[in-house]
């Protein structure tokens, strides 16, 4: 099985993915490696889940069928690191980390907050997965200039580039980010950067949630227009609402030259809400906290009050992006199977009639319905069919059954 | 075989919104890009998303290619017609239907000027960012097809970084929206850019941007084109990044100043212009920086107000067309390099120019390395055509060479798909075709674009016996 001049090893318990175990551990070290086990993998019809840091195996549903585990660990290099041109192009298991330090030494970042350590660049695409700053600088693909991709018959492709502005072809990056894994193999990205912001200061702010205030207002949702207007243009504008009961804390990141003075205009603007304006992070800063269970609600920022309205007392913990509309709801602590199903459910029935679209990312428990409504999907098929015809990527792990 | 089409098409559409008079036809015979024409075989000018449904089930069920046309600006060819196709003209489509500025969202229709949205929200302090050139008269479904960016993209990025949904017709005549919201595959992402070959946007939902509190706009002549790309890499290596950072050489300032007399700094052999904005403190440091940035010019202007900012772009903006003062034909060239490699590749289009005895005039976007050299020459000249035509192609070889693309911002079109493979190999161009075929496995909407001869949906790789099917069929051209 898996003959192919790549190293394979047998699986052990951390292989596994939503319980299922692989046969082989397949660690390529090149692109052509990548390719070469997914011809093998063709050749013998072989399933395959791709990985990076293994920091959100355990999102989405198991795999219909899963033969080999392909760990990018060992595609680890930054390729490419034009600072005169604000481009990297990074291996898929570079980790977050280690690429915004090597970055930093020349005074730059990739604007891209990565929600926990240990998260690879390829992972990070492949979910999609987006922090504070998306509301300045939009999420991984608004950042992805160029991919290589390998496809499930062993094709290596690329598309985009490394120069930020090009439009020459289909952008395949777009496609393959937040595709799970189940497109094909994101093998290689290169990204657009920023330099690193002069300065940085948050302001912690706290305001009671909806429904509280006799006057009906929601302070929460007034500061969040007042800042989104502002002219002062903050960075992000993160609500943390630990249980979804009690206060709810805001922090307001002002980036660039006179962060400080910026902060302190934002400040006033917010009134008595605030709490401090300060030069670290607060606590846990854009991090995920918990995700065995996870679900992630996109909203128009008009309709954060309703939100809220939504999420009180539901026993999730709400944290992400007032202005931008997009919030995590994480569960700290496993209530067991019934009661996760039904709080996910009366979750989703809440919010669906707001416009929200909300994702189940992550779960220990099936029936639940993950992804709601989900529009286009008979194109999403045909796409599936085309990149995958075989189903061997990632088989059954995203939206409708792709 | 459109003599039946056309009758059903003038059933399903209102009354003077089905052209095939020969004189009428031929106002839509080409876009922006005058050198290829071609008469679409039936014009539609539909005026509701249900209609383009129609029309593109008519089409297909006829087996006929379709092509969508915005307003025409288009700089390769992407909105061509096809003498047996149908040509979908968004021109009636022009309703704003939306302005949402709690959600800072704005829902239009497909023939809706660029700037049109932003004249809706100036007044509240709102714009929509991406600006091209030719922002007073092009279309918002021909931004979407094209992926289009302007001078100001370098800070805030393309169409597709500020477009949240579109409702299409597909090539198999359904409506179906892409919102970025949705879960599954970035279907949006996938279909701005891609020239109207995955189908037709109906409804568009963009961004709209906060206006910034500060804007200052410069003016810096240097002596030389080195000079000023120097003082280009240190502003960018001293980490700021401008709105817009934007050059011309002395041929392209003697061009405008001649079409437009901008009354730039005379003896310049490149004119730098900055524009900075962005919150008032910020915006005031970053000018002290430039000033010193900019140390090696030997002249600086700064616009003082809003008329003094139009008059530093506008001789910048009328760069294009200001060439046809200084020369009886030119071709407008679109190509990207990694910015810093602009010294050098300039140095080669000089070089270039020299050989063939063809000037060159540079005008381009410094900041992003986006380049567009207006290839000058006499059209009366026997050869001069073919020798423009060469050193046209050599720079685009001259960006894939330098690691850089084909275009940065007009697009493929019909003029360019000939070059695809020289930047992508088979394999890239055969995977982007999955996508093709995904969206549109007929081939029909808007054929012989983007991708030279294209492989059948379902035709495996190998080698090919006769003519291509496409190619019989009168589908696809052979480049």
């Amino acid at each position: 099985m898996l003959e192919t001049g790549v190293t394979v090893r047998d699986p052990g318990p951390d292989d596994e993915v939503r319980g299922v175990l692989p046969r082989h551990v397949a660690l390529p070290e090149s692109v052509e490696e990548v390719a070469e086990v997914l011809r093998a993998c063709a050749r013998d019809d072989l399933a395959v889940v791709p990985v990076g840091g293994g920091t959100k195996l355990h999102w989405g549903p198991p795999p219909e069928r899963f033969d080999v585990l392909l760990d990018l660990c060992c595609l680890n290099q930054v390729v490419e690191h034009a600072a005169g041109d604000l481009v990297v192009r990074a291996q898929a298991g570079v980790t977050m980390d280690a690429l915004a330090r090597t970055l930093a030494a020349e005074g730059q970042e990739l604007a891209l907050d990565a929600p926990f350590p240990g998260g690879t660049v390829g992972g990070t695409l492949a979910t999609a997965v987006a922090g504070p700053r998306a509301f300045r600088y939009g999420t991984a693909r608004d950042l992805l200039i160029g991919v290589t991709v390998v496809l499930s018959d062993g094709t290596v492709a690329r598309s985009g580039g490394k120069v930020v502005k090009n439009v020459a072809g289909y952008d395949l990056g777009k496609l393959f980010t937040g595709s799970q894994g189940t497109l094909g193999v994101i093998a290689e990205a290169t990204f657009r950067l920023h330099p690193l912001p002069v300065d940085r200061r948050w302001i912690v702010a706290v305001a009671d949630p909806p429904g509280v205030a006799e006057t009906g207002s929601c302070r929460v949702r007034e500061l969040a227009s007042a800042l989104a207007a502002s002219q002062a243009e903050p960075s992000a504008v993160e609500l943390d609402w630990p249980h979804g009961q009690g206060p709810i804390w805001m922090s307001v990141l002002v980036e660039g030259s006179a962060a400080a003075e910026r902060a302190e205009a934002l400040a006033g603007l917010m009134g008595d809400a605030v709490r401090s304006v300060r030069e670290e992070p607060p606590p846990q800063w854009g991090e995920i906290v918990h995700d065995d269970v996870l679900a992630e609600v996109r909203f128009e920022p008009s309709r954060l009050t309703a939100v809220l309205d939504a999420v009180h007392y539901s026993g999730f913990s709400l944290r992400g992006s007032a202005v931008a509309g997009r919030v995590w709801l994480e569960l700290w602590g496993d209530p067991g199977e019934d009661r996760t199903v039904a709080a996910l459910g009366g979750l989703r029935e809440r919010l669906t009639p707001l416009g929200a679209r909300m994702t189940v990312l992550a779960t220990p428990y099936e029936g639940v319905d993950r992804w709601g409504q989900v529009g286009s999907l008979p194109l999403m098929r045909r796409v599936k069919e085309r990149f995958d015809p075989g189903r061997r990527m990632s088989p059954g792990r995203f939206a409708g059954g792709l | 075989m459109l003599d039946e089409l056309t009758a059903a098409l003038a059933a399903v559409l209102p009354a003077d919104s089905v052209i095939t008079d020969p004189v009428r036809l031929r106002t839509y015979e080409c876009d922006g890009l005058t050198y290829h024409r071609a008469t679409p075989g039936v014009v539609v000018l539909p005026e509701t998303a249900e209609q383009v449904a129609r029309v593109v089930g008519l089409c297909r069920e006829a087996g006929v290619p379709f092509v969508a046309r915005g307003s025409g600006t288009g700089l390769s060819g992407g909105a061509l017609p096809r003498e047996d196709g149908v040509l979908v003209v968004t021109s009636k489509m022009r309703r704003i239907l939306e302005i949402d500025l709690p959600n800072r969202r704005a829902v239009v229709e497909p023939g809706v000027t660029n700037l049109a949205i932003t004249e809706a929200v100036r007044d509240q302090g709102y714009y929509y960012a991406p600006d091209p050139s030719s922002q007073q008269i092009c279309s918002i479904g021909g931004n979407v097809a094209e992926n289009s960016g302007g001078a100001h993209c370098l800070k805030y990025g393309f169409t597709v970084n500020h477009v949240e949904a579109c409702e299409i017709v597909t090539p198999d005549g359904d409506l179906v929206t892409l919102d970025r919201m949705d879960p599954g595959y970035d279907l949006l992402g996938a279909f701005i850019g891609s020239e109207g070959t995955l189908g037709i946007a109906t409804k568009i939902t963009v961004r709209l941007s906060r206006a910034p509190e500060a804007v200052t706009t410069v003016l810096a002549a240097f002596e030389s084109i080195e000079r000023g790309g120097e003082a280009v890499s240190a502003i960018i290596g001293a980490g700021i990044v401008p709105a817009a950072v934007e050059m011309m050489d002395a041929l392209a300032v003697e061009a405008a100043e001649a079409a437009v007399a901008c009354g730039y700094p005379r003896g310049a052999g490149a004119v730098l212009i900055v524009e900075l904005d962005g919150p008032a403190q910020e915006v005031e440091r970053q000018f002290g920086q430039l000033k010193e940035l900019c140390s090696g010019a030997f002249e600086l202007r700064v616009a003082a107000g809003a008329e003094e900012r139009a008059a530093i772009w506008k001789g910048r903006k009328s760069a294009f067309a200001a060439v046809g003062r200084i020369s009886p034909a030119y071709i407008v060239q679109d190509g990207v390099v990694p910015r810093t490699s602009l010294p050098r590749v300039l140095a080669e289009i000089d070089r270039l120019s020299a050989e063939h005895g063809i000037r060159v005039a540079n005008v381009f976007h410094a900041g992003d390395g986006n380049l567009h050299p207006l290839v000058l020459f006499d059209d009366a000249e026997p050869g001069a055509g073919e020798r423009a035509e060469a050193v046209s192609g050599a720079i685009l070889d001259l960006c894939i060479e330098h690691g850089g693309s084909i275009t940065g911002e007009h697009g493929v079109g019909v003029d360019k798909a000939k070059h695809m493979p020289r930047m992508f190999s088979q394999d890239d161009l055969d995977t982007m075709q999955l996508v093709r075929c995904a969206f549109d496995p007929a081939g029909l909407s808007n054929p012989g674009k983007v991708f030279p001869t294209p492989r059948l949906c379902g035709e495996v790789p190998g080698v090919r016996k006769g003519a291509h099917p496409l190619v019989e069929s009168g589908k696809a051209e052979q480049f």
